[in-house]
Formats: C-alpha cells, sequence, structure tokens
C-alpha cells in the first residue's frame, strides 16, 4: 500500500537529523498557523498564489530563493564547523553518512534553488518593465514554472524529515548513485526533485525567450534592448539548449534505477563516463545561465549609478552572445582526468581560457563605464565593485585549472572547490544582492535601508575571502574536497579560519534580513514617489512603483538606447502631448500552476517511495487538470479607460 | 507622442511607403507568440532526443554478449510501421488544411485517420517490444538494449501523447468550434506531429537501417 515508506523513514534514532526535521515542521506549521488564524488565506491565494503577473511570480521566486539560502547555508555552517573541528583522530560531530548528504544537500539546494531561483526571479520581474510590455509571453504557463520550481523544493525538503538526502554529490555521479551502491530514497528524491524543477525551467526558458523576442515596446529594436534584456536572453537560449540535456540524462539514471536498464551501470556495457560527459553538457552552460544574467544586472547597476551610458554596448552585447556559444565548448574541462588524451584535454582547455576573452571584454566596459562618471557609491555599486574585484581573482583561479596538467593536480581538491566558489558567490550572489537592492523600491515603492546593505556587503565581501581564501592554500598543500575527517592535523588552523569566515557570511545574511525588516518597519519614510529613485535609464523607471498590474497603461515608444534616460532628457525641451488611452485585456488569475504542482509533487513523492497508486493518481491528476484549463474559454478581462486612468495607474508618458 | 504615432507606426507598416522592420513594430500578434514559443519547445524536444541518440551512439555495440540490432530488427516489420507514420503527417496535412477551409466535416475525417495511423504505429511498435522482451532481449539484457528501448520508447510515449492531445483537440472542435484559441492549439498540435516524424526518420536511418 505505502511501498518503501515505513516508520522507519522518520530519523528517529539520529538526534541532529530529528532535530533538523523538527524545526522544519514547526516553522513550516508555525507559517500555515499564522497565516490561517490572520486570515492571510483569501488575500494569499487570490493575490499572490494564482497570480499570474510576472511581478508577482518574480517576487515570490526570490522569496523562495531567499528561504532556501538559509537553509543551504545551514548546511555550509555545519560543513565548515565539522571540518574545523574533525582533524586528527577527532571524528567531529556529523558521522560520515550524514556528512554526505548534507554536502549533497548544499550543492544541489545552492545552484538549482538559490541561485538559479533568484536569477529566474529577478529576469521574470524586470524583463517585460525593461522591454515596455504588460506581462511575459504566457503569464499562465509562468505561473506553472514557479509553482513545479517550488515542488521541487518542497520535496528537497521532505527528504529532510521523511527518508534521507542523496549521499553522492551535487551532480550524483554513477555507479556511486546507481541501485548497486546507493540503494536507499536519497538519490530517488534527488532525481525526481531535478526533474520536476527542471520542467519548471524549461518552460520558464521558453517563456521568456519568446518574451524578449517577440514582444517589445514598438521601437525596441534587438540592439536597443536594455543589456540586462541581452543578458537573459542568452541565459534563456542556454536553458532552452542545455536543460532538455539534464532531463534526459537524469532520466536514464532513473530508468537505470527503476527498471533495470544499463546506461552507467559496471555491468553489461554500461559506461558511467556518458553520464559525466552528459550532465556537464548541461552543468557548463549552467553556470552561465546563472552568473550572465548576474552580468546583466551590473551592466545596469554601473551605468545608472556612473550617470553615463554604458561603455561598448556593441562590445558587451557580442561579448555576451560569444558566451552563450562558447560555453558548449568546454564541459570537459570538468574532467581532464577521465583520460581522453593529450588532444581533446588541449582543445578543451584552450576553448575554456577563451571564454575569459569576452569576459575581459565586459570587465574593462564596466571599468570604462565608471571612469569620468559621477558615481553614487550605493549598495548596489558596492555589489557591483566588490564582484569586479573577487570575480576576476576566481576568473583568473579558472583560467589556472583550465591547463590540464595543473588540473590533475587540483583536481577534486578544496583549490578547485575555492574556485567555484569563488565565481558563483563572487559573481552569481553579488549580482543576486545588487539586482535586490536595485529592484526593491520599484516593486514595493520603498528603498532599502542603506547603511545595512552595506554592512551586510561587507561582512559578505570579507567574509567570502576570509572563507575560501584558507581552501586554495589548502588545496595547494592536497586537501581533497567532501572530507568528514582528515588526519592531516597542519591543516587545522587553515580549516579554522574558513569557519570564522562563514560565520562573518552568516553576519552578513543576519544583516539582510534585519535591513529588509528595518526598512518595512520605516517605510513611510523612504516612499519612492517618483517610481525613478536611481536616476535610471531604462523603461523599468517609467512607470510608477510599484508598478499597476499592466506596467504601462500605454506602451512606451522607444526611439534611442536607454530609452527612459532619452525621454527626460526630451522632456525638458519639448512639450507631451497627451496620450490616448485605450481598454486594455489582462490575462486572469489561475490555480492551475499551484494544483499542477500540488500533483506533481504527490507523483514525484510517490515514485521515491515507490507507492505506484498514488504515482498514477498524481499523472491523471496532472492530466485532467491540464484539460480543464484547456476548456477555459474566457482567460482574459479587460481593463476599462476609467481604471487605467486612475490615481496609482495613470500613464505616465514623459515624451 | 505614443498612441498617436503608434496608430501611425502601425499603418505606415501595412500601408505605407516606409516599411517598418519587424523588429521594432512593438509586440507581436497572439498567433505568432505562440507559434514561436512552440517552436522553441519543439527545439527543446528535439535536444531530448539529441541526448538519446548521443547514448546510443556510444552504447550500440555495448551487446554484452546478448542478440545484436542486425538479429532482432525486421526490417519490413519496420518499414510498415514507417509507411504508417509518414501517412499519418501526410493525413496530418490535411487535417490541416480542411482547419484552415474551417470545415468540421474534413477536420473531422482528416483527425480520425490521422488517429488510427498514428495507433497502428504504435501498436506494432509495442508488439515489436513485446516480442523482444519475450526472446530475453529486454532492456536490461545489455546497455545496447537500454538505449535503445530509451530511445524508440521515448519517440513512442511521444506519438502516445500526440494520440491523447489529438483525441482532446477533435472534442475542442466539437465542443469550442474553431475559434481563435482552438485553431492556434491545432497549429501546435501539427507542428508536434510532423517534428516527431522527423525524429522518426533519425530513428529509421541510424537504429534500423544502421545496425550492425
Amino acid at each position: 500500500m505505502l511501498g518503501k515508506l515505513t516508520w522507519a523513514a522518520i530519523p528517529f534514532d539520529q538526534p541532529i537529523p530529528l532535530a533538523a526535521a523538527g524545526l522544519v515542521v514547526v516553522v513550516i506549521v508555525g507559517v500555515l498557523a499564522l497565516v490561517l488564524v490572520k486570515g492571510w488565506l483569501p488575500y494569499l491565494w487570490s493575490e499572490w498564489i494564482t497570480s499570474v503577473d510576472h511581478k508577482r511570480i518574480g517576487v515570490m521566486y526570490v522569496v523562495l530563493a531567499l528561504v532556501m539560502l538559509l537553509r543551504g547555508f545551514v548546511d555550509a555552517i555545519m560543513m565548515r564547523s565539522q571540518q574545523a573541528i574533525a582533524a586528527g583522530g577527532a571524528q567531529g560531530y556529523l558521522p560520515p553518512e550524514h556528512y554526505d548528504q548534507i554536502f549533497s544537500a548544499h550543492g544541489t539546494i545552492m545552484i538549482f534553488f538559490v541561485a538559479m531561483t533568484f536569477m529566474i526571479g529577478l529576469m521574470n520581474f524586470v524583463l517585460p518593465l525593461q522591454l515596455g510590455v504588460r506581462d511575459v509571453a504566457f503569464p499562465v504557463l509562468n505561473s506553472v514554472g514557479f509553482w513545479l520550481t517550488a515542488a521541487g523544493v518542497l520535496l528537497v525538503n521532505m527528504s529532510l524529515v521523511i527518508g534521507e538526502f542523496s549521499k553522492t554529490g551535487w551532480l550524483a555521479y554513477p555507479p556511486l548513485s546507481e541501485l548497486a551502491y546507493s540503494p536507499g530514497v536519497g538519490v530517488d528524491y534527488y532525481l525526481w526533485s531535478l526533474q520536476i524543477s527542471g520542467a519548471g525551467t524549461l518552460l520558464t526558458g521558453i517563456n521568456l525567450t519568446t518574451t524578449i523576442l517577440k514582444l517589445r515596446a514598438p521601437g525596441m529594436g534587438y540592439s536597443r534592448m536594455p543589456i540586462f534584456c541581452w543578458t537573459a536572453l542568452a541565459a534563456n537560449l542556454l536553458i532552452i539548449a542545455a536543460f532538455p540535456i539534464l532531463t534526459a540524462t537524469l532520466a536514464m539514471l532513473l530508468l537505470d534505477r527503476y527498471l533495470g536498464f544499463h546506461f552507467f551501470t559496471n555491468e553489461l556495457g554500461g559506461n558511467a563516463m556518458m553520464y559525466v560527459n552528459l550532465i556537464w553538457a548541461w552543468g557548463h552552460p549552467e553556470v552561465y545561465i546563472l552568473v550572465l544574467p548576474a552580468f546583466g544586472v551590473f551592466s545596469e547597476v554601473i551605468a545608472t549609478f556612473s550617470g553615463k551610458p554604458l561603455f561598448g554596448r556593441h562590445s558587451m552585447i557580442i561579448a555576451t552572445m560569444a558566451i552563450c556559444m562558447i560555453s558548449f565548448l568546454v564541459w570537459l574541462h570538468h574532467f581532464f582526468t577521465m583520460g581522453a588524451g593529450a588532444d581533446v584535454n588541449g582543445f578543451f582547455g584552450v576553448a575554456t581560457m577563451i571564454i575569459a576573452v569576452p569576459t575581459g571584454v565586459k570587465v574593462f566596459n564596466w571599468l570604462f563605464t565608471m571612469y569620468g562618471g559621477r558615481i553614487r557609491f550605493s549598495v548596489p555599486v558596492h555589489w557591483a565593485l566588490g564582484f569586479m574585484i573577487t570575480f576576476v581573482i576566481g576568473g583568473m583561479t579558472g583560467v589556472l585549472l583550465a591547463a590540464p596538467p595543473a588540473d590533475f593536480v587540483l583536481h577534486n581538491s578544496l583549490f578547485l572547490v575555492a574556485h567555484f566558489h569563488n565565481v558563483i558567490i563572487g559573481g552569481v550572489v553579488f549580482g543576486a544582492f545588487a539586482g535586490y537592492n536595485y529592484w526593491f523600491p520599484k516593486a514595493f515603492g520603498f528603498t532599502l535601508d542603506e547603511r545595512l546593505g552595506k554592512a551586510s556587503f561587507w561582512c559578505w565581501f570579507v567574509g567570502f575571502y576570509l572563507a575560501f581564501m584558507p581552501l586554495y592554500a589548502l588545496g595547494l598543500m592536497g586537501a581533497t574536497r567532501r572530507m568528514q575527517h582528515y588526519a592531516e592535523t597542519g591543516w587545522q588552523p587553515l580549516m579554522l579560519f574558513a569557519f570564522v569566515g562563514a560565520l562573518v557570511i552568516l553576519a552578513g545574511i543576519v544583516l539582510t534580513i534585519m535591513q529588509l525588516v528595518v526598512s518595512i518597519q520605516t517605510r513611510d519614510q523612504r516612499r519612492d514617489v517618483t517610481g525613478d529613485p536611481w536616476g535610471g535609464r531604462t523603461l523599468e523607471w517609467s512607470t510608477t512603483s510599484p508598478p499597476p498590474p499592466w506596467n504601462f497603461a500605454v506602451l512606451p515608444h522607444v526611439e534611442s538606447d536607454d530609452a527612459w534616460w532619452a525621454m527626460k532628457k526630451r522632456a525638458k525641451s519639448e512639450r507631451a502631448a497627451n496620450p490616448r488611452v485605450e481598454p486594455i485585456e489582462m490575462p486572469k488569475n489561475s490555480p492551475i500552476g499551484f494544483v499542477i504542482a500540488f500533483f506533481a509533487t504527490v507523483g514525484g513523492f510517490a515514485l521515491i517511495w515507490h507507492i505506484w497508486w498514488m504515482a498514477v493518481l498524481g499523472l491523471i491528476g496532472i492530466f485532467v487538470t491540464t484539460l480543464v484549463h484547456g476548456w477555459r474559454v474566457h482567460g482574459e478581462v479587460e481593463i476599462p479607460v476609467e481604471t487605467l486612468m486612475g490615481a496609482a495607474g495613470g500613464p505616465r508618458v514623459a515624451s | 507622442m505614443s498612441a498617436v504615432a503608434d496608430a501611425a507606426l502601425a499603418e505606415e507598416a501595412t500601408t505605407g511607403d516606409v516599411v517598418i522592420p519587424i523588429s521594432l513594430r512593438g509586440p507581436a500578434a497572439t498567433d505568432v507568440v505562440v507559434g514561436y514559443g512552440f517552436w522553441l519547445f519543439i527545439l527543446s524536444d528535439i535536444i531530448v532526443f539529441s541526448a538519446l541518440f548521443a547514448a546510443y551512439a556510444v552504447l550500440s555495440g555495448q551487446t554484452a554478449g546478448g542478440p545484436s540490432g542486425v538479429e532482432l530488427f525486421d526490417r519490413r516489420y519496420v518499414f510498415i510501421e514507417t509507411a504508417c507514420l509518414l501517412a499519418s503527417s501526410f493525413t496530418c496535412g490535411l487535417f490541416s488544411i480542411a482547419i484552415e477551409r474551417r470545415s468540421g466535416v474534413g477536420a473531422f475525417v482528416g483527425a480520425v485517420v490521422t488517429f488510427l495511423l498514428g495507433a497502428a504505429f504504435i501498436g506494432l511498435e509495442v508488439s515489436e517490444f513485446t516480442r523482444m522482451v519475450d526472446i530475453g532481449a529486454g532492456p536490461s539484457r545489455s546497455a545496447f538494449l537500454s538505449a535503445f528501448f530509451a530511445l524508440v520508447g521515448t519517440h513512442g510515449l511521444h506519438v502516445t501523447l500526440g494520440l491523447l492531445w489529438l483525441l482532446t483537440m477533435m472534442a475542442q472542435i466539437a465542443t469550442l468550434g474553431f475559434r481563435p484559441m482552438v485553431v492556434r492549439r491545432l497549429f501546435c498540435f501539427a507542428l508536434f506531429w510532423h517534428a516527431l516524424d522527423i525524429v522518426w526518420i533519425g530513428v529509421f536511418t541510424i537504429v534500423y537501417l544502421g545496425a550492425h
């Protein structure tokens, strides 16, 4: 009846997982109780859960990412504290099978449910506003994509309470992840949560690519698109081209585990290295899916706060698209030690080094934008400057690792761990926080506290160097990654340093939360009444903060780069004609995303625990929900002119 | 500016001497947007198949002492299968023409014939799979057979989903008529169905004709 699911799945005998599970349950029950007692449910249901507004969905993505950042960071603190004490004969406080789950969950959560989710949230919120349109191409599909991501998140967190998570690292290399060596449900939790959230990501990629290429304000040709739109285009093209590879690869591993196939097993001709090739054919583009939107954020931030158009706009676009292409030609550098031979390794090593060239172009573009500009050192600029310094260091260690002979020595060492944290924290996380501080007033109508924002930045910045510079040194000294304990006591001082660094980053996270709380409390003093608090250059700043559900009562007309800046300049010399406002149609809210994700969670959980009847139920649920939606005839509602002209959403046209 | 200029712009784009490039004309019509999005979906689906083709290419020689493709495949049988699927693509084209003319009867006949040919294809494939499993050549026998069943089976699964979709669309035409929403979905269905044909050409060539 319940497949493999028994009471043994609850970790009653292990105090630490039990406490973690208890905490998760308490938090979830607490939040639900609060929502019910306060009577927020109808509001949440009609304004957020069923919303198809790209701005609301974007905000929900970012909230989800911030919550998962806390979860992933708890894992990080546990790993750093374990390694700080488990030297010599000491075993620390985390047994190996628990420690292995922690590093697997940390990587999986941080990449898929923090970095990826945060970036998709920013793109969702910003793209239609920057493009000067009213929503994404497929608003309902957008909601489905978000809720599928949330379903994946839910499954990963359920593994804390019921059963276990994968112990095979964040990419689940076979043969370790095959049934023979990982018979538990951990790898299945990993696979199904990524399959479900991956489907959501693919839908979002298709949606946003269509939005950028087919829905832009009149006059906004490709070359006039803001740079963030360009980087988002590149990232979403990569999603379309790379995520299906992930889906296919994980499906093959699922077939191995569930139906006795032999894709990656040690027996009957299976080939484990094929998995490693396929997963990195997705995995390397994936890192550019994460970092390209961050590059876009920095481009917007640097140009806005320098009061200058971006230097070398066209070279920036070319560099972005070059990275988009080359990112598919470097995957083998993740496993030079496979033994493909000197020629193959040489090709991929050189391709990897070449990708540093367009990236270098970008860095110089940002520097020359600031040169001669009147720079305002706001919080987003702090993150941008911190990024430039940190990312260049991370890029250089990357070029070092791209040399196959060096990689043979450093492969799987803490040097590698330091390198990818250097580029992902220094690039993606810093970009996420820059974007968060930059667009927050647009989303909520008030700015975030500058003082706490800067304090948070400095903690992250200093904490990052304290935490990861020691790991470079440890890697060179021979320390490998994923050690539950180590014999070499000489490494311990540096491990302690790294732990202190993690604590400083923790302070940065606490300050981020304080910044949000304080800013909400003092929001009346920090209202953005102009809609353009930073002196922006792009169209999102031309509407109110927060924008009305339809973004623009009249679509803006674009005549140059930096459209909003040009409109403001023109407005000084010309008097604007009154725009003709006409009724518009907006998509109605729909619960389909939430309902499909509910059935996907049910189905995923059932498949993980081999509860076949329930899996069938989940599938039927998805199918029937889709059918019901298919017969929804009136998906749109007309907004009359009086509403459009109303106080909050009146048309604001500068020209 | 703006609304007035928009109208002027739209006029120029269609009738005036100055031709405004499509990229500057503002948001595209819903038909264009839906078709474009679905094309992107088809491309992503083709990439799923590319990964499976790549896996098949890597593993096709790994028979692990079990039967090879030459021993297992009956080319005459697969030819009939292929003929069914290609013919269904042709009737799907007739189906599209009937939709274009808003002919209810034509669309119904086209859909039914397409469905029957697709169902025949699936029936033949299932019986081929059953026969192979019966003689001990199932997907667990060797890496080659794993890759074969995954690739061909994924295509078959797509065709099956396509059949379900086709049934749904027939019900939609019957209940909702040829309203724009339904016609857009029918366009997407036709794209999907033809794309599966293209994938099958690859399967037929690489898996069946290329068996060694």
